[in-house]
């Protein structure tokens, strides 16, 4: 059967009849592979252009579909020296792009407005203390009129909408006091304007639109910037699939292109890509990436097996299914949108600090009016004195001063591996006291290795590696990576189910199952100590070895715990593994709180019952099972290797072989919400200083304008500390009831 | 103050042509790739090889 590759899926129609697509590629760094990648591709017949983006590691590109295919040209990639993965912008990818592109419009006009008319202020500002003529004045600010209120209605669209938004579901957030301050400035400018006053405040609105923009727009970009990452490595786990396009011919695809009803062969040795049933052949499976359960399942036709699992023994063909009645699969998804529910009762810092400030700003500025009126100066200056403290308590530093430490913190977490996936994940890191663990794939690394290499002479374990390489059983490969084997032994072979025997120097040498060669005592003497283990035995004439083969912890798991237990956060592990094997890592990382054999609700409720003693946690899973329970967490994160399912409820996800990403999250989590409360103390400080003199009636243009840039500055300079190194340091003590 | 009658103008004139030229430049995609257009600068390719660029005397 020859396997034919098919990419169609990933290519996309472009201009002129020509086929686009877009690649992710491992390892452009520099001007050198920019070049290499764009004259090779363009120099294959056919291809009509190639265009390198170095900052999102990507390449388009277009090809007359006659005279190539996408096929020819990741073969010719591969040439060039680069692996490329084809992939397809997402659809929340493009609506993010192009949500950022028009606050980056909107950012554009608001700059533009707000320095032509500060133009005109800063003259009618030194005018009115020398020697402007009322004419001229007018006349300038007729003009700011003419310029701001096209200019705000354009760009301050992103606020006025989601305001909109919020009042018609009948909340406050941010973004109506500023919409409203912001067009009671410009409407209370305009009756100015035209009864010849001596102060307008269309520089102040527009000024406003404008520094609250940069802070939008950063914080899109960042996410922007988050997301792309995520999906270049999506695309770089290339996962594919064999399927059958009729009885007898297969083709192998990428796995979105299946849907459910098609027929997939998976060979032993392979993980399963897809949801499915059984319709033929017999094997043991290993979900332990999927259950926790370290040891493999025996399965025949009609079982169900679950994509990321692994098939160890033998060939079967699968059914594509989508989640039915029953299945885990099923059973995870429920859980999930129960847990889901439960979370959206999370209110978000910058919602809170909206509800308390919007009520308290909108009645000052009406006991301000009420009180002038009673004090007798006339309806028409009292409310000019009340529209002012609104404009004066506009919350520009307010609204400043979550998002600007959001953008640098998730920087900083950027910059250690760590990908973000909700926005507001930052300030619920800071309030968790409990680090929850999943066992397998999280605390260990997700591909097993050698336990016990360090029992055993080098030379045997060598040849044990040589051994390996003639077999594809999942074992097998992994004792040949991890010695790092590259020399098949001649002549040696397998016999399925048993092991791989060879002659070497005239000697018998041996690789597989421990029974078939009368060392089941060894073994069990060696299973005693590593509970865990799947263990396989190596001879060579008289010298014989057990080795056991299992998940190591990753490689700074110990210290990651210690410091997170220095921290003085309580630390547990939920597993879906039997008891002894989670004994035996919670022993090793002397984490006293275990427990194994939980299933996806017992998970959930562990997690509960720590809620319902006033404890909030953090969960760290990364198999199918883990899924409810990451999204009924008050916060959760899952390594890269992670099953789709729980990687989409994760709020972050963590890259590498190391476990400290987690507590460099907490610590950057912790200082981003101390520098939140910061600035929304900064901004209730200015507020204490510029509402009085609002209130007394003696705020100018001018003041308006330095009080609101210079309090802005500050609190984005006060952001900018969130990025410097963070030290893990004690978890919060209060807790949110 | 009749200067005003084309200074105005004129200045707002120069504020639109910066903001027509940054949304031309935009929508051009000119910011899709920062990073990769400092790289890019480098590229000699597209110069003509040294020996046919004539010396400056001195």
């Amino acid at each position: 059967m020859a396997e034919v590759r098919d990419f169609s899926i990933f290519v996309r129609p472009a201009e002129g009849g020509k086929s686009a697509m877009d690649l992710a590629v491992e390892g452009i760094h520099c001007a050198a592979c920019m070049r290499a990648i764009e004259k090779g591709l363009s120099n294959e017949p056919g291809v009509a252009g190639a265009r390198v983006n170095l900052a999102n590691r990507r390449v388009t590109v277009e090809w007359d579909p006659v005279r190539s295919s996408a096929e020819r040209i990741l073969d010719r990639m591969d040439q060039i020296g680069f692996k490329a993965y084809p992939f397809s912008v997402g659809r929340a990818e493009s609506a993010e792009k192009a949500e950022e592109k028009r606050l980056l419009i909107c950012l554009a006009v608001a700059g533009f407005a707000a320095m032509n008319i500060m133009l005109l202020s800063v003259s009618v500002w030194a005018g009115n203390i020398s020697d402007i003529t009322p004419e001229t004045r007018d006349f300038f600010h007729w003009l700011s009129a003419l310029i701001a209120l096209p200019a705000a209605t354009y760009a301050g669209r992103p606020f006025f909408e989601s305001a909109g938004r919020a009042l018609r579901a009948r909340a406050v957030n941010m973004d109506v006091p500023i919409s409203l301050g912001v067009i009671l400035a410009l409407g209370m400018s305009v009756v100015e304007t035209l009864n010849h006053a001596e102060h307008a405040y269309f520089d102040s609105a527009i000024m406003l639109l404008f520094f609250l923009l940069v802070g939008r727009y950063l914080d899109r970009a960042m996410r922007r910037r988050t997301r792309a990452v995520a999906t270049n490595l999506a695309a770089l786990k290339a996962e594919t699939a064999v399927k059958f396009v009729s009885e007898t011919e297969i083709r192998t695809l990428p796995v979105n292109a299946l849907v459910p009803g098609d027929l997939v062969l998976v060979r032993p040795g392979e993980r399963i890509s897809v949801d499915g049933v059984i319709i033929d052949g017999r094997s043991e499976i290993d979900s332990s990436l999927v259950t926790g359960e370290t040891r493999p399942a025996a399965v025949a036709t009609g079982a169900n097996v679950y994509a990321g699992t692994l098939n160890l023994t033998g060939t079967i063909r699968v059914r594509v299914s989508a989640a039915e009645e029953g299945t885990l699969l099923a059973e995870v998804q429920a859980l999930l949108d129960k847990a889901t529910e439960n979370r959206s009762a999370y209110v978000q810092l910058a919602d809170r600090a909206a509800r308390l400030y919007a009520p308290v700003v909108h009645v000052t500025a009406l006991v301000t009016f009420l009180g002038w009126l009673a004090y007798g100066i006339g309806w028409h200056d009292a409310l000019i004195i009340a529209i002012t403290v609104l404009i004066i308590t506009c919350p520009c530093a307010l609204g400043l001063a979550i998002p600007a430490v959001q953008v640098v913190a998730s920087g900083a977490l950027f910059k250690n591996r760590i990908l973000l996936n909700a926005g507001d994940a930052l300030e619920r890191f800071a309030v968790v006291d409990t680090v929850a663990f999943d066992k397998t794939g999280t605390l260990t690394q997700p591909v097993a290795s050698l336990m016990n290499a360090e029992d055993i002479e080098p030379g045997l374990i060598a040849l044990a590696g040589r051994l390996a390489l003639t077999s594809r059983h999942p074992l097998a490969t992994g004792i040949a990576k991890a010695v790092g084997a590259m020399e098949p032994v001649p002549g040696a072979s397998e016999e399925p189910g048993i092991g791989v025997t060879a002659e070497i120097d005239g000697q018998k040498a041996f690789l597989g199952k421990p029974e078939a060669v009368g060392m089941a005592f060894e073994a069990g003497a060696v299973l005693l100590a590593r509970p865990s283990a799947s263990l396989i035995a190596v001879t060579w004439g008289d010298r014989k070895a057990i080795i056991a083969i299992g998940q190591r912890l990753r490689p700074d798991a110990k210290e990651a715990i210690q410091a997170l237990k220095a921290a003085g956060y309580r630390l547990m592990i939920l597993s879906g593994d039997h008891e002894a094997a989670v004994r035996e890592v919670a022993e090793t990382l002397e984490i006293e709180t275990y427990a194994g054999g939980l299933k996806p609700q017992d998970k959930i409720a562990r997690l509960e019952a720590l809620r319902a003693e006033g404890h909030l946690a953090l969960m760290v899973g990364d198999g199918l099972n883990d899924a409810p329970a990451l999204a009924a967490a008050h916060v959760s994160m899952s390594p890269i290797e992670a099953t789709h399912v729980a990687q989409a409820e994760a709020d972050a996800v963590f890259i590498g072989d190391r476990l400290s990403p987690v507590a460099t999250s907490l610590a950057i989590g912790r200082k981003a919400h101390r520098i939140m409360v910061e600035n929304l103390w900064l901004a209730v400080i200015y507020n204490f200083i510029a509402v009085p003199l609002a209130i007394a009636g003696w705020v100018t243009p001018l003041i308006a304008a330095l009080a609101m840039s210079g309090s802005s500055i500050l609190v984005t300079l006060n952001a900018l500390r969130a990025g410097r190194k963070a030290s893990v340091g004690k978890p919060a003590t209060e807790s949110l009831s | 103050m009749n200067v005003l009658v084309y200074l105005v103008p004129l200045a707002l004139g120069l504020g639109l042509a910066g903001l027509g030229a940054f949304l031309w430049s935009m929508r051009n995609g000119q910011y899709e790739d920062l990073e990769g257009a400092a790289h890019r600068v480098l590229d000699d390719e597209d110069l003509p090889r040294s020996s046919d660029v004539p010396k400056t005397p001195g």
